[in-house]
């Protein structure tokens, strides 16, 4: 059977149209429901151009005022107590003057109450983290709001990260934490073994439009706020305080700032 | 040929190992997982409905778990915004589970039906308190 020219084109013409119509469709089924449009941050969420932390020192009187913001944050964050330094999983702790400054610990005349008291530390949420730029599967990465994040579901426990912070702020799960765990919060997920964690600054809590654990166990003695917005209590207070950054000459760019005070406080 | 007697034997008996798994199936019938949403939070509800349509979650809910677990921990977004226009909160642990309280009966029951094993669970805490 032969055709000629314009049934040839006939045909053409309507196997193309068919075609789109059926690619036109399928597309309709592929795109399903899952679109980028239809994910929205949390309408209560508390957002800022760069989170930072003030911490008072000068507030911290007691040993039960450091136990009380330590606590907060483990037992939200499920945070397992194995009973050995070697595994100790640590987001807030604490750590003496000498080796939370080294460099202003140089000089050997400071109070005494400040060279032995406590200091509350945690992850810096630094401008240029050294961890997330040597983390091979991007599983630390650094938010827009300044917050340095963990996604534990692609870390690949490699601990380069641990290797990388200045601060000791990372910490490895060497055994499943979930038996250590005194009281499970159901509302937070634990680690598993083989993954590095850290401090969050409470991406979950500012989500919800909450301040994170620690700064609201604190009753004042730590300040969390947006460091872009000239009126915000972060910002109030580094204007009226002189106030010093853990290794600020690394060049990480340290976002807790603590306010040291004189004799008068410990 | 020599030693046919038990060359041949021996096949026999192969032939009857490899086969085991069909021939023991023979005439048994294939159960189905039967994945059960009776559990208080959804009987509650008025009109029994996830996310998104029945079809969609049983063939897609592993890649909207995906979808939800990245614009949640990397993108920051925790609002999902469904295709019926209603609002859910991206929370594995705080939404999905909340209604399907009963880990066992729902999620193992296709996923060990299917082989699949999920990594889940290593960090997310399934629900303890309402198991039905």
């Amino acid at each position: 059977m032969s055709i000629n020219r314009r049934e040839f084109l006939k045909i053409v013409g309507a196997s193309a149209i068919l075609a789109l119509g059926g690619v036109a469709i399928a597309d309709g089924i592929d795109k399903d429901n899952l679109e980028v449009s239809q994910f929205l941050p949390e309408p209560g969420a508390l957002v800022a151009g760069k989170w930072a932390m003030v911490v008072d020192v000068r507030k911290f009187k007691t040993e039960d005022d450091y136990k009380r913001v330590i606590n907060a944050c483990n037992s939200i964050h499920n945070i397992p107590d194995f009973g050995e330094p070697k595994d100790e999983i640590k987001w807030i702790w604490t750590d003496t003057f000498e080796h939370a400054f080294p460099d202003e610990y140089e000089q050997k005349y400071m109070p005494a109450s400040l060279e032995r008291m406590p200091f509350v530390l945690m992850c810096n949420h630094c401008d240029n983290p050294p961890c997330v730029r040597v983390c091979p599967t991007k599983a630390t990465f650094k938010r827009a709001d300044g917050i340095v994040m963990q996604d534990e579901h692609r870390c690949i426990g490699c601990r380069f990260c641990m290797a990388a912070c200045p601060y000791g702020s990372r910490s490895f799960n060497w055994r499943d934490p979930r038996p250590f765990i005194k009281k499970e919060n159901p509302d937070y997920p634990t680690r598993t073994k083989g993954v590095v964690e850290k401090c969050t600054f409470c991406v979950e809590r500012l989500a919800e439009g909450l301040m994170p654990a620690c700064v609201e166990a604190s009753n004042g003695a730590m300040i969390f706020g947006d460091l872009t917005d000239p009126n915000s209590e972060v910002r109030k207070a580094l204007s009226s305080n002189y106030t010093i950054r853990r290794k600020a000459e690394l060049g990480t760019g340290p976002n807790i700032y603590y306010i040291i005070g004189g004799t008068d406080n410990a | 040929m020599y030693n046919g007697g038990k060359i041949l034997f021996g096949i026999l008996i192969f032939l009857a190992l490899v086969t085991f798994p069909f021939y023991n199936d023979i005439g048994k019938a294939n159960v189905r997982p039967e994945p059960k949403i009776n559990t208080p939070e959804i009987q509650k509800l008025s009109e029994k409905q996830c996310v998104e349509s029945q079809a969609f979650m049983k063939a897609n809910h592993m890649t909207l778990l995906n979808e939800w677990r990245d614009s949640a921990v990397r993108g920051g977004n925790r609002t999902y915004v469904a295709s019926d226009g209603k609002k859910y909160t991206i929370s594995l642990q705080n939404t999905c589970l909340r209604c399907h309280s009963n880990k066992k009966e729902f999620c193992d029951t296709c996923h060990s039906y299917a082989g699949v094993n999920p990594y889940c669970w290593d960090c997310h805490i399934a629900p303890k308190g309402a198991k039905k």
